[in-house]
């Protein structure tokens, strides 16, 4: 009879494990995101119109 | 407890080596390698009541400065400064976790409760750090991001690294990290610094001894058993209640000096004379109480009332100072549609 050899399978997430990983992953994908928001409005607000004013 | 980088908890050998993953049994693996931590966990990290004051008095730091500001552009500002004020939270965190195990006001905070690992801790505030001063110095300008950088700076390193276990002088000191909120608020408005922004720093500053002396005559059984030299631990009961009379008797008059410099107005005035006659009254009751009931009810009396009293001289200053810079934009407004 073949036993699982649990030694070398890893760590299994237990459904919780995972749940708190999604929300983890969420959180993070939220914040990137947001970053992202926040250096295009201080990009917009502080150059605003003079971005179309440079000598091209 | 071990204190480190490492994104897991860290195992040691017998002989004080750290222990390879591959040395340890499956159930001390799992704990190593899996995070227990929610979302809401590193929002716990940012100590967010710490940060709505923080929020608070840099928001009216940059009412009261002179000049306009971008509305985007002060609320990202804000944003800025609250994250700065929350990582330094982190990686407080991060360092106390330790002491914060064996006391009962912070056992469960979520580093002693095991639910976020101290590398997960570190990393998250050292982020956090760098990305608020960089946000704000692109956002306003390099001196207030460098106040801001400084104030991370001497809360982590300063005072809860530096002071925090070692002296009784410890709040004193480390006080100035909360007291610079404003200034920065300030600075980023203007650009630079003047006697205004120092006096709301002072304010601050000279009000967190008897705020947090009030705290620690209450809880010196916990900060006893966690080895933090609070100053009832070091200089006994009497001599803290002394000396939080004694700073009471400084702040008040610095809570009153805005009048003089022309930053507050009436609103000020009876906030300032109303609540400082209140803080007056609630040290003389830690002064002189009695019995040890009447000393717990009056340093608790003290705790609360010394935040009202700060809210109260700060909110005077922002309905004062908005109601000044939005009337004239009001009456233009009310002069076109009529």
């Amino acid at each position: 009879m073949n036993e699982v050899n649990t030694e070398n399978t890893g760590v299994r997430l237990t459904d919780e494990e995972k749940a708190r990983r999604s929300r983890r992953n969420l959180a993070i994908a939220l914040s990137v995101g947001g970053l992202c928001a926040l250096f295009y409005l201080i990009t917009v607000f502080k150059i605003g119109s003079a971005i179309l004013k440079r000598s091209l | 407890m071990a204190r480190g980088f490492p994104f897991h908890h860290v195992h040691y050998r017998p002989d004080g080596r750290v222990a390879e993953l591959s040395e340890l049994g499956a159930d001390s693996r799992r704990e190593s390698l899996i995070s227990n931590a929610d979302p809401g966990d590193f929002i716990a990290l940012l100590k967010p009541r710490v940060m709505s004051l923080v929020v608070f008095t840099a928001l009216v730091g940059m009412v009261v400065a002179p000049g306009t500001i971008n509305p985007v552009i002060g609320a990202i500002t804000i944003l800025a400064i609250a994250i700065g004020g929350g990582a330094s939270g982190a990686l407080n965190m991060w360092y106390d976790a330790d002491i914060d195990a064996v006391m009962k006001r912070t056992a469960a905070r979520p580093i002693p409760s095991g639910r976020v690992k101290e590398g997960e801790a570190l990393s998250f505030g050292l982020f956090l750090s760098f990305f608020s001063v960089m946000v704000l110095g692109l956002a306003t300008n390099w001196l207030a991001a460098g106040l801001l950088a400084f104030t991370i700076f001497f809360y982590v390193v300063v005072y809860t690294i530096g002071l925090k276990r070692r002296t009784a002088q410890n709040i004193v000191i480390g006080g100035a990290a909360g007291a610079l909120p404003p200034v920065i608020g300030w600075a980023a408005v203007t650009g630079n610094v003047t006697i205004e922004p120092m006096l709301l720093f002072a304010i601050i500053f000279l009000w967190t001894p008897p705020h947090f002396w009030a705290l620690a005559l209450v809880k010196s059984d916990d900060y006893g058993r966690a080895g933090v030299p609070m100053l009832p631990n070091v200089a006994g009961e009497k001599n803290t209640r002394l000396q939080i009379l004694l700073y009471t008797l400084i702040v008040v008059p610095f809570g009153l000096a805005p009048l003089a410099f022309g930053l507050g107005g009436l609103v000020y005035a009876v906030a300032a004379t109303v609540g400082g006659g209140a803080m007056l009254w609630w040290a003389y009751a830690i002064w002189r109480a009695s019995s040890d009931e009447a000393l717990r009810k009056a340093c608790w009396r003290m705790f609360g009332g010394s935040i009202a009293y700060l809210f109260a001289l700060f909110a005077a200053l922002l309905i004062e100072w908005t109601a000044q810079k939005t009337a004239p934009l009001l009456w233009a407004l009310l002069g076109r549609l009529a």
